[in-house]
């Protein structure tokens, strides 16, 4: 996985909440081998014309180029779909900082490198004033090593993360290895259910 | 047992910790589907690895094959239909391919097989997985990277999740839904009032419901943001359960009904989060904006912003002029172009009778386009042998095949832009069921209703002839 240590880049305003994947990855921009590099809020950003909607967030030149999108509450709910992360990071946004995600957006942020930020609500009402009057006109820096989101004029939020998450993100950590380790728990697991309810260890066949 | 069923659930399928504090959460039963699995399986290509259980694992192919294919066609146009085929293939799954009798949509073909059994787990990548939670399984929608993760490990590395009751106080109107229950649920919960949860739902309401009709409950415990939903199996369960092709048999199935009787909340459980809904007397439920939430009776108008609490009236006011409403409108006034019938939500054999006995005797009306999908071909063909199909398509409406269809807006299977549909569908989301066009979530009987008077309806209005 990629790793995450700290960003440096514009930060975009969507005071929106329960922005839900749909928005956020539209199926029909899904593909097998689709880079998701332009994907992002499709129906958001062009219209049914494939032109830019002018007054979409991303579609300012201020914050074209944006790496941070502050958000509300509920981000990511919906669809399971981890094409919404990808298209995050296909488009450069690698940082999210919110009220609150939903549940598994978030882990989909945890295992690409994507990291979910979460302010209390008087610091985040705090910082989202701060990206409306920076207006894009200087980046805000991301740091997960010191935990803190730092304004250009050296203004300092910090947040929280599970130092384990936190870990497995700056260490950009394989997580299909780390549970691997466990592969003898799992075969002790398997033996003991298969003794215990048999029914559950194996399965038939339709046909 | 102590603790919440969820509790029991989660510790007697946990075959590890990890040093980061996630617990290893052995998923007896895997279902994939195509929007996820070519990833998943060409990241196992790219790390060597294997799946571990293929035996315990299946493919669904439902979300990218049009429910308006003819006889014959395989989804062969699909590249994710052919990428997972070509992966299931390789790593040694079993696929429910197009055309096969086990077509259907996931959460249908699972439980309808007899797959997922109270007490078991299951995960699929899809965040609508929770609807298996109705026979009192733990079950787990996931991403991508999960996906391939329950592949090589057959464990999900889970965060312990806090638990959530929603009870059902109280008895609803006649004619009323499980549709309607659990639209009312998340409008008291809010569309994230679960999140970080697992929800039971409880109370006589649910245990009065068949089979069919929590699974529908379970099936939304998403949009009330919940990482899974569940109800406590009972003899109902186990009845529904009983004889279905993959289910235990004999002797094991004897030892599991014995074991799945024990399965409850202890009585003094304590949860973190209590939700009770009221629904004494409760009328029918629609859903007038862009969220799950956003919901009121059907005899009611279209809230007012205005009368909001703050924090919700830029979202409702957004959703206003999304959905093209006015505050105060009768919902009765509104009228529909689309009506459709289908999705793991509401696609069973008694989702198509509950519509079907509205229908009968009744056209849809001029201009409104119609269409009924079963969840699965099993459904569809029980559904036939019932003369289903007949009543639909006598009224009206396209009696299409087994597949997720008009719920996702894949595979141009989608309304018009600036259509407005009522749905059975799980989400009204902006541009869910095609670019710019306006979902109404309803029950299959409202749904129904609606199709014949081409504008909302409940079915109890229209059967009473008012």
């Amino acid at each position: 996985m990629k790793v995450f240590t700290r960003l440096t880049g514009m930060a975009a305003p969507l005071l929106q909440n329960d922005v839900n994947t749909d928005q956020i990855s539209p199926v029909a921009g899904h593909g097998v081998d689709t880079d998701y590099s332009n994907t992002l809020f499709y129906r958001q950003r062009y219209d049914s014309d494939d032109n830019e909607i002018a007054d979409f967030v991303l579609n300012l030149p201020q914050f074209k180029a944006a790496q941070i999108l502050i958000t509300g509450d509920n981000f990511g709910c919906g669809s399971s779909r981890e094409s919404a992360v990808w298209s995050l990071a296909g488009y450069g946004i690698r940082c999210v900082i919110a009220l609150s995600f939903a549940d598994i957006f978030r882990e989909n942020c945890l295992r690409n490198g994507v990291l979910p930020v979460v302010l209390p609500a008087d610091q985040h009402r705090a910082l989202a004033l701060k990206v409306a009057e920076i207006d894009g006109a200087e980046p805000f820096t991301a740091d997960l090593e010191a935990q803190k989101i730092v304004t250009p004029d050296k203004l300092e939020f910090p947040f929280d993360i599970a130092a384990a998450e936190r870990d497995s993100l700056l260490r950009g950590l394989d997580d299909i290895g780390v549970s691997l380790e466990h592969e003898d728990e799992i075969a002790a697991w398997e033996h003991s259910m298969a003794e215990r309810r048999p029914w559950l260890q194996t399965a038939a066949r339709p046909r | 047992m102590t603790g919440t069923l969820f509790e029991q659930l989660w510790s007697d399928h946990r075959a590890g910790t990890r040093a980061d504090g996630r617990d290893l959460i052995y998923m007896d039963r895997h279902v994939a589907h195509e929007l996820h699995s070519p990833r998943a399986f060409a990241r196992l290509r790219e790390t060597g690895r294997k799946v571990r259980r293929p035996d315990l694992t299946y493919q669904a192919l439902d979300h990218s094959v049009s429910t308006f294919r003819p006889a014959g066609d395989t989804g062969a146009e699909s590249p994710f239909i052919v990428a997972a085929r070509a992966g299931c293939e390789e790593f040694g799954v079993h696929v429910f391919d197009v055309g096969d009798p086990e077509h259907g949509i996931s959460h249908v073909v699972g439980p309808e097989l007899g797959l997922t059994t109270p007490g078991s787990s299951y995960a699929c990548p899809d965040s609508h997985a929770c609807t298996v939670g109705a026979l009192g399984v733990l079950a787990f929608g996931v991403g991508t990277s999960e996906l391939e993760h329950v592949f090589a490990t057959q464990v999900l590395a889970l965060k312990p999740l806090k638990t959530m009751r929603v009870f059902f106080l109280g008895t609803p109107a006649e004619g009323v839904t499980a549709k309607d229950l659990i639209l009312k649920a998340i409008s008291v919960a809010g569309a994230d009032g679960g999140r970080g949860h697992a929800v039971e739902y409880a109370g006589p309401a649910i245990e009065a419901l068949g089979m069919e009709g929590r699974m529908t409950i379970c099936n939304m415990a998403i949009e009330m943001g919940a990482r899974t939903g569940l109800i406590a199996p009972d003899e109902t369960t186990i009845e529904w359960l009983a004889g279905r092709p993959l289910a235990p048999q004999g002797f094991d199935w004897d030892s599991a009904a014995d074991w799945w009787r024990t399965l409850k909340s202890s009585p003094d459980a304590a949860y973190d989060k209590e939700v009770v809904v009221d629904c004494e007397g409760m009328e029918t439920q629609i859903s007038w904006g862009t969220d799950p939430s956003q919901v009121v009776g059907a005899s009611q108008r279209v809230p007012d912003p205005a009368d909001a609490e703050p924090a919700r009236k830029e979202a409702m006011a957004r959703a206003l002029s999304y959905m093209d409403l006015k505050p105060g409108t009768p919902l009765s006034e509104i009228a529909i172009d689309r009506v459709f019938i289908g999705s793991c939500t509401n696609s069973r054999l008694s989702d198509l009778e509950e519509a079907a006995t509205v229908l009968r005797g009744h056209k849809v009306a001029e201009g409104v386009k119609a269409v009924v999908t079963p969840g699965s071909s099993q459904v569809k063909r029980d559904a036939e042998a019932r003369g289903l199909d007949k009543v639909f398509k006598e009224a009206g409406f396209f009696w299409g095949e087994s597949a997720c269809s008009m719920c996702a807006g894949g595979m141009g299977d989608a309304a018009d832009p600036g259509d407005r549909c009522i749905s059975t569908t799980n989400r009204n989301f902006e541009n869910r069921q095609g670019p710019g066009v306006r979902t109404h979530l309803a029950s299959p009987a409202n749904v129904a209703a609606s199709a014949v008077t081409g504008r909302i309806t409940s079915a109890r209005k229209l059967l009473a002839g008012d």
